[in-house]
Formats: C-alpha cells, sequence, structure tokens
C-alpha cells in the first residue's frame, strides 16, 4: 500500500493526513510494536518507523535517546522489518525511515525486497540524495517501494525539481534548518518551501515535518500541507507518558487536523 | 585528476548528508575552487603558512636513528615544528582563511584528543572567528590541558553526552550544530574525510606537505625516496604527504592505522585493514562497522588515530594498490616513540610514532626488494608533548619515578 493512499484518503476527507514516526525496538521490540498500533487506533494515517542507527546527524536528543535505549536493547535490522510486518496490517501504509549505511550494509536489493515482503510501502533516507542513490532507484523500481527523499529550506528550485522527480508516495520537506525536536512556534519558512515544492510536485503530496507537538501547530501546518509529519513530540509522549500520552497527543493532533 | 565534480574517488567518497547541508557544500566547493585559482588567497595562504606556521617544515636527516636500525636512510618530516605542533595547522589556516573569504563569522570543529580543536582556536584568534569545539564528553575528561588552551585562545568548547561520547560523536554534534547554522556558519573539518568537498579541499591545503619533502628530497639526496611513511587516522596527514609521490610510481607509499591491541583482538582503529565498505560522516568508504551496519567503536593508544572510519582517497589508493596499508599496534607504535626519543632527542606524537614503528618493520624487506639501502621520508606528523601524560602511563614514569631505557 503505497503513502500516497493515506494522501488521497485524506483529502478525500478535505484535511491534511497526520504522520507519525517511531522508532523500532523503543522501549523494546514487543513494545514499540504495541505503540505503533496505538498510533494508528488513534488516528495517524500514516506511519514512520526509525531504523535506530549509532551516528544519527539528523537527529535531536530525544530521538537521539530513543534510539540510543533502543540499539543498547540489541535491537537489529530484522527487528525493524518484523516491526512492519507486524503493523503492517492495521489499515494504514508503513514507511521505514533509515540513515543509509544500514540499508548498504543489509543489502540495498535485499532491504527492498525484505521490505516489500513485510507489507511496508517504502522507505524514507534522511542522509541520501537523489544523487547518490543509483542502486536504490533501481531497487525501489524493482520492488515497487515508494522512496521519499528530504527538501530543505536551502534547496534551489533546481534540487527541488530533480529530487521530487525521484519521489514516489510523497515528498519531505523539512520545515526548519536543524534536527528533530519539538518546537514551540512552526517555522515561518515552512510555507515558502511547500509553495516552492507544490510548484515542482505536480500531483505529488509534500508532508512537513520537523517541530510539530501540538493539535493547534498541526492545524496551522495542514493549512498548508498535505501531511503533517510528528516525531519528536511523540516520542517524547510514549517515553514520558507511556501509551495513554501516546493515544492522547495522536488524538490531539488528529484533532487539529479534522476539518 | 580525483575526485570527479561530485567528489567521488572510484566508489568512494561523495555526499552522503541530508539535503539541508547540499547548498552550504556546493557554496563552499564553488568558493574553494575559486579560491585555489585566485593568487591573492593562495599567496595569503602561503604567506600565513610561511611567516605564521613557520612551514616548509625540515627535511631532518635522521642519521643517528638511522645508524641505530642499520643503514637505511630514513629522512623525517618534521610538521612537528610547526606552529600548534602538528600538521594540522595547515588545514585549519586554509579553511579559516576561506571562511573569512565566504563572509562567515563563526567556525565550529569537532576533535579527538584536542589536537585539532586547538588548531581550530588558534586560526579563529588569529583570523578573528568565533570558534565552538565540539569535544566528546569523556574526551575533555581524558585532555583537560588541551581545553583550557582551546578555551585560553578564545574558542567555546562543548562537551557532547551522546552516543559514545568521543570522537565520533563529536562529529555528529558539529554536523547538527551546522545543519543549523550554515547561514554563518564554516564546518571546520579536521581530517580528509567527510562529504565533498571537504577530502578534496583538505586534501589541498595539507598537500604542500609531500611539495616540500619531495623537493627536500631531491635537494638533499638527488633523488627520489624509495618509501614515504605516514599514519592513518582520518587520512590528511597520509594524503598530505603521499599526493605529491602518487604520479612518482617507483615511491612507495605507506599507510599505517591504528592497530590498537591487535586487528584480531577487535579492539583497533584500523579502518581499511580491519574495517569494510560503508558510508559514514558524509562519504562512502572503509569502516569499522557490525553486521547491521553500527559503527562501532575504535580503540587506539593515539586518540588522533582512534576514529572508526577514513577519508576516502585512501579507500581508493588502497584498493589501486597505490599505497599499501598496515595495521601498527599500540605496543609498536609506543617501542618507536621510545626509540625516536633516545636517537634522536625527539619526542614524537603517538600517531606519528605510529608512523615510524611501520617505516621500520617495512624496512628489511624494502632493502631486499631493491638490493640497496633504503631512502625513507617518515612524515612525522606532531610532536609528542600533548602524549606525555599517556606516555608517562605507559612507561611508568609518574609511579616510580625511573625513567626508561
Ligand atoms: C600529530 C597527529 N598526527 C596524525 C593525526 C591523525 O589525523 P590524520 O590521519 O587526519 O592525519 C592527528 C590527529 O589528531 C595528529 O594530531
Amino acid at each position: 500500500m503505497s503513502a500516497s493512499v493515506a494522501f488521497e484518503k485524506a483529502r478525500a476527507e478535505g484535511r491534511a493526513a497526520l504522520v507519525g514516526y517511531l522508532p523500532a525496538g523503543f522501549p523494546s521490540v514487543a513494545e514499540g510494536i504495541g505503540a505503533v498500533k496505538a498510533m494508528i487506533e488513534s488516528g495517524v494515517d500514516l506511519v514512520e518507523i526509525g531504523l535506530p542507527y549509532s551516528d544519527p546527524v539528523m537527529d535531536g536528543p530525544v530521538i537521539q535517546r530513543a534510539t540510543e535505549q533502543a540499539l543498547a536493547g540489541g535491537v537489529r535490522t530484522r527487528d525493524v522489518l518484523h516491526t512492519v510486518e507486524a503493523v503492517a496490517g492495521a489499515g494504514v501504509p508503513v514507511l521505514i525511515m533509515s540513515y543509509w549505511n544500514p540499508v548498504e550494509k543489509y543489502g540495498v536489493d535485499a532491504f527492498a525486497r525484505d521490505l516489500a515482503a513485510a507489507g511496508g510501502a517504502g522507505l524514507i533516507t534522511p542522509d541520501l540524495i537523489p544523487d547518490e542513490a543509483q542502486e536504490w532507484l533501481a531497487a525501489s523500481d524493482a520492488h515497487k517501494l515508494d522512496r521519499i527523499f528530504l527538501v530543505s529550506p536551502s534547496s534551489t528550485d533546481e534540487r527541488i525539481a530533480m529530487t521530487v522527480a525521484h519521489c514516489r508516495g510523497f515528498v519531505y520537506a523539512t520545515a526548519v534548518m536543524g534536527v528533530t525536536g519539538a518546537r514551540d512556534s512552526t517555522s515561518s519558512a515552512a510555507p515558502t518551501l511547500v509553495a516552492r515544492v507544490k510548484a515542482a510536485a505536480g500531483n505529488l503530496p509534500v508532508g512537513v515535518g520537523l517541530g510539530v507537538r501540538s493539535g493547534a501547530q498541526a492545524a496551522e501546518v495542514g493549512a498548508y500541507a498535505d501531511g503533517v509529519i510528528v516525531g519528536s513530540a511523540l516520542v517524547s509522549a510514549l517515553a514520558d507518558g507511556g501509551l495513554p500520552a501516546l493515544r492522547t497527543l495522536t488524538q490531539d493532533l488528529r484533532s487539529g487536523l479534522t476539518p | 585528476m580525483l575526485p570527479d565534480d561530485r567528489g567521488h574517488f572510484g566508489p568512494y567518497g561523495g555526499r552522503f548528508v541530508p539535503e539541508a547541508l547540499i547548498a552550504a557544500l556546493d557554496e563552499l566547493d564553488a568558493h574553494y575552487r575559486k579560491a585555489m585559482a585566485d593568487p591573492e588567497f593562495t599567496g595569503e595562504f602561503e604567506r600565513m603558512l610561511r611567516d605564521y606556521a613557520g612551514t616548509p617544515s625540515l627535511l631532518y636527516d635522521a642519521t643517528h636513528l638511522s645508524a641505530h636500525v642499520g643503514g637505511a636512510r630514513i629522512l623525517l618530516k618534521r610538521e612537528d615544528l610547526n606552529h600548534t605542533g602538528a600538521h594540522k595547522v595547515r588545514n585549519v589556516l586554509g579553511q579559516a582563511l576561506l571562511t573569512k573569504r565566504m563572509g562567515k563569522g563563526r567556525v565550529i570543529a569537532e576533535t579527538g584528543a584536542g589536537q585539532h580543536g586547538v588548531a581550530s582556536a588558534t586560526a579563529a584568534a588569529y583570523l578573528d572567528l568565533e570558534c565552538v569545539v565540539y569535544m566528546g564528553e569523556v574526551d575533555t575528561k581524558r585532555q583537560a590541558l588541551n581545553v583550557a588552551r582551546m578555551k585560553m585562545l578564545g574558542a567555546t568548547v562543548i562537551p557532547v553526552t551522546t552516543g559514545s561520547r568521543t570522537l565520533k560523536d563529536a562529529i555528529n554534534e558539529a554536523l547538527r550544530d551546522w545543519v543549523t547554522n550554515v547561514d554563518d556558519t564554516h564546518y571546520l573539518l579536521g581530517t580528509a574525510a567527510g562529504p565533498h568537498p571537504f577530502p578534496a579541499m583538505v586534501r589541498d591545503f595539507v598537500r604542500g606537505i609531500g611539495v616540500e619533502a619531495r623537493a627536500q628530497c631531491l635537494a638533499l639526496t638527488g633523488a627520489l625516496p624509495d618509501a614515504v611513511a605516514a599514519c592513518v587516522g582520518g587520512g590528511s596527514n597520509a594524503i598530505g604527504i603521499f599526493h605529491a609521490f602518487v604520479p612518482d610510481a617507483d615511491v612507495r607509499l605507506y599507510g599505517f592505522e591504528a592497530g590498537g591491541d591487535g586487528i584480531e583482538t577487535g579492539r583497533h582503529a584500523a579502518s581499511i585493514t580491519g574495517g569494510s565498505h560503508g558510508v559514514l560522516h558524509g562519504s562512502r568508504s572503509y569502516l569499522l562497522q557490525d553486521e547491521d551496519g553500527q559503527t562501532i567503536e575504535s580503540h587506539s593508544i593515539s586518540a588522533g588515530l582512534d576514529y572508526p572510519s577514513v577519508g576516502p582517497e585512501h579507500a581508493w589508493l588502497h584498493d589501486q594498490g597505490r599505497a599499501r596499508y598496515q595495521p601498527v599496534t599500540d605496543a609498536e607504535a609506543m617501542d618507536a616513540f621510545a626509540l625516536l626519543c633516545r636517537t634522536e632527542g625527539i619526542i614524537p606524537a603517538i600517531e606519528s610514532a605510529h608512523a615510524l614503528a611501520g617505516a621500520l618493520r617495512v624496512l628489511p624487506a624494502l632493502r631486499e626488494e631493491l638490493g640497496h639501502e633504503p631512502t625513507v621520508i617518515v612524515n612525522l606528523s606532531g610532536r609528542g608533548d600533548k602524549d606525555m601524560h599517556t606516555a608517562g602511563e605507559y612507561f611508568g614514569l609518574f609511579d616510580s619515578g625511573e625513567v626508561i631505557g
């Protein structure tokens, strides 16, 4: 099930899609699976499962700590694929978000094959740009997977056009210059970036990430983006308040998007 | 001429970074190319290297050491005599000058033992730039004196408390800072690794080592050396001395990696000889990683070599067979450290002692292969003042008050 399904459904309901991120293996593989299921039950339209990595340069402290804990608990790449498999039947598309080296180490085609077999929709690659992605472009074609590359406020128009031309599923717009982490105010750069991306993206949905932590902020972002991506705030909720807090925040975020 | 215009050395190098950094890397690449073609920039860089850093460094005919090891001619490229005590000053002056030219007012740097941090703080003080140095918390405790040096020079030192709290995590934190503050900040990376254009740019800033050594060797001996040896951490001093010799097919190039307790123990920092292909910190190269591609922590008695990857050009030179890479254990390096102290009255950096140990190890085979006494240039990349704590503990100088020998 491609990520585009989630965007179409939300669009049909006249709202932006809610995209929720949680790392696999946090706080344990089984509890992580439970958390993703709770997030789906509470209203996310699309799930991103983070593959914990030793050197997460795009992540702020919250996600760093969670993925460190997952790694310390012994999470393996196969556990991440298992997590995808365990939640893929719950009715929403499931993507993996991974730094590049673990994918390359697994074998790019093998990873694509096993992700597809697990029922995953595709892969978000925060440190892989299309310029370096030959093998992944081929593997994602062969196994019919979404590939989501990132664009940023510093991307030139040429790079935005090139990047969206290589995306399938949606385009991930990182709204602020910086690492992941909840912020009090969403970025003023975001609407401008989304407009620039939309001009290049045609019908491809644009998701906006980095910083959203409340229903009110989700509403703000949902007014100009096709999808609102939430990570650190959900991880914090799960870390501090367990499943009840995770459900409450997810519902709040989702209510912010209800027309 | 490598790399290609996207920073590839064969399959290595490139850019494996968030898209948010691509514009800054493109900007840096454009400025650096222009600067290197601008006599005003290259002239000022040369002037700073000469008048401020004290280059060209000597090529010292180490006759005592040579006699001690039985005849070869060992020439030491004395980068230890540069201002701040290592080859690293060349790279930081180049990048700091480029930072000025780009109109940026702030530099950030990572440091392990503190050498690159001190060099960066020095260049920042000299060129009036704000300087922030990221250093693993573990390292700030191990290297308190260098932390004080950086602060004395006006830099802010930020202890990094994530991951393994060492050099690789300091690089991660510097990259996070850069992604956030890229408009007014240059990331002054300390070695010939990272995303394009860093490996090529750092090489070009330090390649004077080899250019000088080549001319000095010709002047001194009337011939090129038979071999050139350097230690390899991230790879900057090694590529700096190798590069001018790469076209000289008869000059053997040896890179000595930190073998730590020995490759077989798994406790080492030998990315090429004990690692595998992968991507870390923005480029494809060799690295220490587990089955899942998670980075494995490196181990070496030498903080400057304690890094789990290596610059992409070395990966390429290795695969081409143009340079040969071998591990040198902590124990071998410390033997060479002591030997150089005693024979020549030169206390080398422990990093550089790896190069010397490796060179001494390959001498017999080289002598046999050549049928004459080999001439070998060893890059003495730095001085050992910073290492006296480690050396003092290793040789038991603090407990007994005795000296070795
Ligand atoms: C004296 C000296 N030599 C060598 C190195 C290793 O770095 P590289 O491999 O980049 O030359 C260092 C790093 O701190 C150093 O201080």
